[in-house]
């Protein structure tokens, strides 16, 4: 197919596609002006039924928690897509340390300022993280969120400079046990539910006091379950990208 | 000016579809379906939003205010991880077709040529 009727059938889909979004967009509610009943019933009930301070982790762990477990494993499974992916550009493989002939990555901006900064950053970060995975319930945060965070705190070694060491922070074998223990441990804490309770996922823990640490029933724990999971996918899938540039054999040469 | 999210969000989605289609480069294709997605989040938080309504966290203010709507804010944070995951799936196949093609262009990719 040529450029140009690419481009046509572009012209032609993209007038439906705007008689759809005016449409569509005509028909919103006014901003500002959103009174759906759900939302509002929700950010009373979870408060006062959970004794959570955030609803929308509320939301997350509690009323959607079985869209979290599904959501969680899109994560998990897109991660191990993207290493399957990028399986063949990695002959030498797992212990990069002995593998002959791979440098230290050099990033030529790194100068001592900045690896000094990136490391003073690590705990930090994971400082930051933690608070986010711990207090998920009761702050903004969460999970996902704290997960993230988390991720980034061995990504900083890499600013200084030092993929391997970054490896060996956080090795690969690490990071595919917290990925995998993460979304086991969600999909335990929702068949306690099952036990306890007689229906998966529902919060069967006491709930506490609301505004304490472990509150909100199984919220805390989901939050921590999620923290892991994601901080594991996400650092997976940056080293096996960063796997690419920083250790493999420069493309069309060494090792086909 | 009630509509301007909702304008941006429009405007958002269609100059990320017109990057897609426009594109010579794999890698600027899948940057510009996370500029389509991000329309989504604008207007997932705009049909959710009140006025003068606060944050749906009430650790620190009485649970009788005013909040905006937590349920699509929720979907919001589904929509970030599912942006995610997919952007890290295509970056990983534009890899892939680089490593066989030598060439990040659409049009260099052979299945796809007449």
């Amino acid at each position: 197919m040529s450029r140009v009727v690419r481009l046509g059938l572009f012209v032609v889909a993209g007038c439906g596609l705007a008689t759809v979004l005016v449409i569509g967009f005509t028909g919103l509610p006014d901003f500002g002006g959103a009174h759906e009943l759900v939302g509002s019933v929700t950010n009373l009930t979870e408060p006062t039924l959970r004794h959570a301070t955030d609803v929308v982790t509320a939301l997350n762990f509690d009323i959607r928690a079985f869209d979290t477990l599904g959501e969680e494993f899109i994560l998990f499974v897109s991660v191990s897509g993207v290493a399957l992916l990028l399986r063949h550009l990695r002959d030498e493989e797992e212990d990069v340390d002995t593998t002959p002939g791979i440098e230290e990555h050099r990033f030529s901006g790194a100068s001592d300022g900045l690896k000094l900064v990136s490391l003073v950053l690590i705990p930090l970060i994971l400082a930051f993280g933690a608070y986010l995975v711990f207090h998920g319930q009761l702050t903004p945060g969460g999970g996902f969120q704290g997960g993230v965070v988390l991720a980034a705190g061995p990504i900083s070694i890499l600013l200084a400079g030092r993929y391997l060491s970054m490896k060996r922070v956080a090795p690969g074998r690490l990071l595919e046990a917290a990925d995998s223990l993460g979304a086991a441990a969600y999909a335990m804490v929702g068949l306690g539910g099952l036990i306890f309770a007689g229906i998966y996922l529902k919060n069967f823990l006491p709930l506490g006091f609301s505004g304490h640490l472990l509150s909100s029933g199984e919220m805390p724990l989901n939050s921590v379950a999620v923290g892991l999971e994601v901080s594991g996918a996400f650092l997976l899938t940056w080293t096996e990208f960063l796997d690419q540039t920083m250790i493999g054999p420069p493309s069309g040469s060494a090792g086909e | 000016m009630s509509f301007l999210p909702y304008a941006v969000a429009a405007w958002l989605f269609v100059i990320g579809l017109w990057g897609v289609v426009s594109s010579r480069n794999l890698v600027r294709t899948v940057l510009s379906l996370t500029v389509v997605q991000s329309s989504t989040y604008l207007l997932l938080l705009g049909v959710g939003y009140r006025s003068k309504g606060q944050a749906p966290i009430v650790a620190d203010i009485p649970t009788t205010s005013k909040l905006v709507d937590p349920v699509v804010q929720v979907l919001v944070l589904t929509d970030i991880v599912i942006e995610a995951t997919v952007t890290a799936l295509l970056l990983a196949l534009v890899v892939q077709a680089h490593k066989r093609f030598k060439s990040v262009d659409p049009d260099d990719l052979r299945p796809l040529r007449d």
